[in-house]
C-alpha cells in the first residue's frame, strides 16, 4: 500500500492516488503528504481511489480532518473513483453530504 | 520488524444430527501492533473467502469490520500495550460467519458509544468504528465485560 502525489501542471490540482488500503496503520502516511502539500501552498486537492482496496473508520477520519484542514486555507480536498463498496461506507456515514464526489478522477480535476 | 503470524485452521464435520454441515474454523492471536492489522484482516479473508463466503463479503465486509474491531481492540482496549495480544477467531459454517475479536483491555460499555452521523457529530474525525461493524453486519454481541467482540453475518 502507498501514497503517490502529483501536480496537474494545468490546473493546479494536486492528486494523491491511494493504492490498496486506507485504514488505521497508514493513515498518518496520506496526513504527512497532504499537509506537506498544503505548507508549500497547494489548495486544490483530490484523493484518487481507483486503486483502493478498502477503507476503514480511521481513513475515513483523516480524510475528514484533511478536508477541514484544506477548507481553512481557501481550498477544497475532492475524492474520485470510489467504487460501490467504498461509496457505501460513504454513505453510511453520511460522509457523502460533507464530501464531494466525482466519478472519475479527470472529472474531479476539471470541477475546479 | 514483526514477528510473522500463526494461523491455525481446523475443518470438521459438525457431529449429527446435522452431519453433513462443515463448520470452518480460523484462529490467529495477534501482539498489538497497528502495523499487523491489515495482514490480520487479509489472512482471516482469504480463508473466509477459501470456507465459501461471498466474493463480495470477503473482500469488502469481512475486511471492514475485522479491521474496526482489531483496531478498536488494540487502540481502546489494550491501549497500545506491546506486550498484549488480541484473539481473532472466524467461524464459517453453512448458516453464518462468525468473527470474534478479544482483547486484554477492562472493557467497555457499548451502549455508551454516540450517534456519529448525528448532525454535531458528523464532523468529528473518529467514533464510527463500531457504527460500521453495526452497519454491515447482522448481529453484533459483546461479552459482560466488554472487551470481546462477536459479528455475526448470515449466509441464507
Amino acid at each position: 500500500m502507498s501514497f503517490t502525489v502529483r501536480r496537474d501542471e494545468a490546473t493546479g490540482v494536486t492528486i494523491v492516488g491511494v493504492d490498496g488500503q486506507l485504514i488505521v496503520g497508514n493513515r498518518h502516511d496520506l496526513k504527512k503528504k497532504v499537509l506537506e502539500a498544503v505548507e508549500a501552498g497547494e489548495t486544490k486537492f483530490v484523493i484518487d481511489f481507483a486503486a483502493t482496496g478498502y477503507i476503514d473508520s480511521s481513513g475515513l477520519g483523516v480524510l475528514v480532518s484533511l478536508a477541514k484542514k484544506v477548507r481553512e486555507t481557501g481550498g477544497e480536498l475532492r475524492l474520485a473513483a470510489l467504487n460501490a463498496d467504498l461509496r457505501t461506507l460513504f454513505e453510511l456515514t453520511k460522509l457523502d453530504n460533507l464530501f464531494t464526489i466525482a466519478d472519475s478522477t479527470e472529472e474531479a480535476v476539471a470541477a475546479f | 520488524m514483526t514477528a510473522p503470524l500463526r494461523l491455525v485452521v481446523r475443518r470438521r464435520e459438525v457431529v449429527p444430527p446435522e452431519a453433513t454441515r462443515l463448520r470452518v474454523e480460523i484462529s490467529v492471536r495477534v501482539p498489538t501492533n497497528l502495523d499487523v492489522v491489515e495482514e490480520t484482516v487479509d489472512l482471516v479473508a482469504r480463508h473466509c473467502l477459501a470456507s465459501g463466503i461471498s466474493p463480495r463479503a470477503a473482500r469488502f465486509i469481512v475486511r471492514v469490520a475485522l479491521c474496526e474491531a482489531l483496531a478498536n481492540a488494540m487502540q481502546y482496549g489494550n491501549q497500545l500495550d506491546p506486550a498484549k495480544r488480541v484473539d481473532v477467531r472466524a467461524q464459517v459454517d453453512d448458516s453464518s460467519l462468525e468473527l470474534h475479536v478479544r482483547d486484554e483491555g477492562k472493557g467497555f460499555d457499548p451502549s455508551s458509544i454516540p450517534d456519529p452521523t448525528d448532525p454535531t457529530r458528523i464532523g468529528l474525525d473518529q467514533g464510527r468504528g463500531l457504527f460500521l461493524i453495526r452497519q454491515l453486519m447482522d448481529e453484533v454481541r459483546f461479552n459482560a465485560r466488554g472487551n470481546a467482540i462477536c459479528m455475526i453475518m448470515r449466509r441464507t
